[in-house]
């Protein structure tokens, strides 16, 4: 057990819904390194679970990211905790070029009197995250142009230069060609090593390649939790996912 | 030297021209506005342009709140009123002497001046109020509303429900701010005879660079990193959120801006025209505003304020020969604008600008991505896979 407190703890995190009961007492533990993967059926709570831990969705229980507490806390304070998240489909600010994008990322912390002037050159982070996610030679292009799995790679870049610590991913290689997914996978592998990041996945392929470990929900609870061969071995999550052999496979 | 030359032009070039356009945009502006009117118009005439830059000044300010922010105000004439009445309690005061009551006030009222006049007897206050009342009276709706995120067509009614709420308030005050009629026959400008013509050409210098410093402002936010800022909450609010940003607070400075905006040309119409009323305020003439800023090209630095100058002479000359025709044609101008050109008049050059580029496609594609093939990031796939190059974002 290492003495980093970065990590992320939930204890019988709730979000209910007008009666309807979408996170059922989850609670589960993501270390700095791990690269962990939310997966479960639809309707599940997995993105529920990312809207409760970012502030999107009233929740009870407890999100702590090393000894702060997250619930009760506004979304764009949570943000500025260090918690980035990404969404299913691609919200990138399309108008803008991928370097506006990723400036407006790094600038949550600048004065606001420093706003009113022109960007003179182009901050450290930014180059470093551009050049990470290979969006460099497309630094002047419009968001809106850019191609599906550019857009998400953008959106992590994104995440880099907000200086995350905490990376919530809602199905990043959805809509992506198999070479994409494995570049994608690598990077995820990459940013992973200092950083606590959970995935919402469907693609169970793309599970088994990378994750280090893997939650299953179900109806709003954690059915079973570990490492991807435990989880395929689990009769639970089997009889959940029956008729869906490719994970139990 | 060709293919240098082509390579060049991809980033360069971009940047001088976008600022040298704007400059010329600038320098044709002050041309036309400070040079050419003066000379050529009758001193009516040039007074009437003083009026259409009044309402250019407040169509300045719409298209940033609403072309950049996507804060569609349907209630501007509300920050109009209030910096033209403070102008007007001002100037009535001023005509009425020291310690003085402005005539209407024997006529309908007891005589007696309200307390909330009395400050407005001096210049100072007065200059102040005309930026700070409409601006303090924005910053509080701006933090009510989009601390509770109020947006979209919810702002935009609630916005214009502001508007009939205070054209109605006026109109009921007779005795205190002149009811429907306003406030109306004033004598002097700061000690300025308003009936030399000298004063009145003075007049209509004042607010043809009051325009020009409010459009130096917008082009400079429009550069900064605010207006990035300001772009990426219109289109993607939640987003920003997300990124450490309290969007709130960002719209609540361009609604802010804008209301300053509109209540210092308020104030410019008052002296230049001679009379602000309710009707001035009220709903009809709120759309007013927005239809020359949609027409123009809201999110452009000039269209704005071209498409209130614009809109305002044809009401003008339009309805000098056909009184009732104006409404019906303006009416058909708005619905043709938004139909056909969402993005203005203005779009008409990019799109031309688009036409031509089509034509020769390869002096216009964005630069390739670098082709790397390394461990430290994914090598992009190729370009614009799936989007077909040139495509239009949609608006």
């Amino acid at each position: 057990m290492t003495m980093n407190a970065d990590y992320l703890e939930l204890s019988d995190v709730r979000v209910v819904f007008d009666g309807l009961v979408a996170v059922d007492g989850v609670s589960m533990t993501v270390r700095q390194g791990d690269l962990r993967f939310l997966i479960g059926p639809n309707g599940a709570g997995k993105t529920t679970l990312a809207d409760a831990i970012t502030g999107l969705a009233p929740a009870t229980g407890s999100v702590r990211f090393g000894r702060t507490e997250l619930i009760g806390k506004k979304v764009h304070r949570i943000a500025r905790l260090g918690v980035g998240r990404t969404f299913q489909t691609a919200s990138v600010f399309e108008e803008l070029t991928v370097l506006q994008n990723l400036d407006i990322a790094a600038g949550a912390g600048r004065k606001p009197l420093s706003l009113l002037r022109r960007r003179s050159s182009v901050p450290p982070e930014v180059e470093e995250a551009m050049d990470g996610v290979g969006l460099t030679g497309l630094r002047d292009t419009q968001a809106g142009v850019l191609a599906h799995g550019q857009k998400q790679w953008l959106e992590i870049g994104m995440l880099l230069v907000q200086n995350a610590q905490v990376l919530l991913l809602d199905e990043p290689v959805a809509g992506m060609s198999a070479d994409e997914r494995v570049q994608t996978g690598e990077l995820l592998v990459r940013i992973g090593a200092e950083r606590t990041v959970m995935v919402v996945e469907h693609d169970m392929d793309f599970m088994r390649s990378f994750a280090n470990s893997v939650t299953v929900l179900h109806a709003g609870k954690v059915l079973s939790e570990g490492t991807v061969a435990h989880v395929q071995a689990d009769p639970r999550v089997q009889e959940v996912y029956l008729g869906r052999a490719e994970v139990v496979q | 030297m060709t293919a240098l030359a082509g390579k060049l032009a991809g980033r360069l070039p971009e940047k001088l021209t976008a600022n040298s356009g704007a400059l010329l945009g600038f320098v044709l502006g002050a041309l036309v506005l400070l040079v050419v009117a003066p000379a050529v118009l009758s001193d009516f005439r040039l007074s009437l342009l003083g009026r259409f830059v009044c309402f250019a000044i407040v169509a300045v300010g719409i298209g940033l709140a609403w072309g950049r922010g996507g804060m569609l105000t349907l209630g501007q004439g509300v920050f109009f009123g209030l910096g033209g009445y403070v102008m007007a309690m001002h100037l009535k005061l001023a005509d009425a002497g020291p310690s003085g009551v402005p005539d209407f006030m024997r006529l309908y009222g007891s005589g007696q001046l309200p307390f909330w006049w009395e400050p407005f007897r001096s210049p100072v206050v007065t200059l102040l109020g005309v930026v700070l009342i409409p601006a303090l009276v924005a910053f509080g709706l701006g933090a009510a509303i989009f601390r509770r995120r109020v947006r979209g067509a919810y702002f935009a009614i609630l916005s214009q429900a502001l508007a009939v709420a205070f054209a109605t308030l006026l109109t009921g005050q007779v005795a205190t701010i002149g009811g429907f009629n306003g406030l109306n026959g004033f004598r002097s400008f700061f000690g300025y005879n308003l009936f030399d013509p000298v004063n009145k050409r003075m007049l209509f210098y004042i607010a043809a660079v009051t325009l020009l410093v409010m459009l130096l402002i917008v082009w400079q936010l429009y550069r900064s990193r605010y207006g990035e800022l300001l772009i990426a909450v219109r289109d993607q609010e939640e987003r920003v959120r997300f990124l450490g940003y309290d969007p709130a607070n960002i719209k609540i400075v361009a609604y802010v801006l804008a209301a300053a905006m509109a209540g210092i040309a308020g104030a410019l119409f008052v002296p230049l025209v001679g009379i602000i009323s309710p009707a001035n305020v009220g709903v009809v003439a709120s759309i007013a505003f927005v239809i020359g800023v949609a027409i123009g090209g809201r999110a452009t630095l000039f269209g704005p304020a071209l498409g209130a100058l614009v809109v305002a002479y044809a009401q003008t000359t339009l309805s000098e020969s056909f009184p009732s025709f104006w409404t019906y044609f303006q009416g058909a101008l708005f619905v043709l604008v938004v139909a056909f050109l969402p993005g203005g008049l203005s779009s008409l050059v990019s799109v031309r600008r688009r036409q031509r580029a089509d034509a020769q496609p390869s002096s216009t594609e964005p630069p390739s991505p670098v082709q790397r093939v390394e461990a430290d990031g994914p090598p992009p796939p190729e370009p614009l896979s799936g989007v077909p190059a040139g495509s239009e974002t949609s608006r």
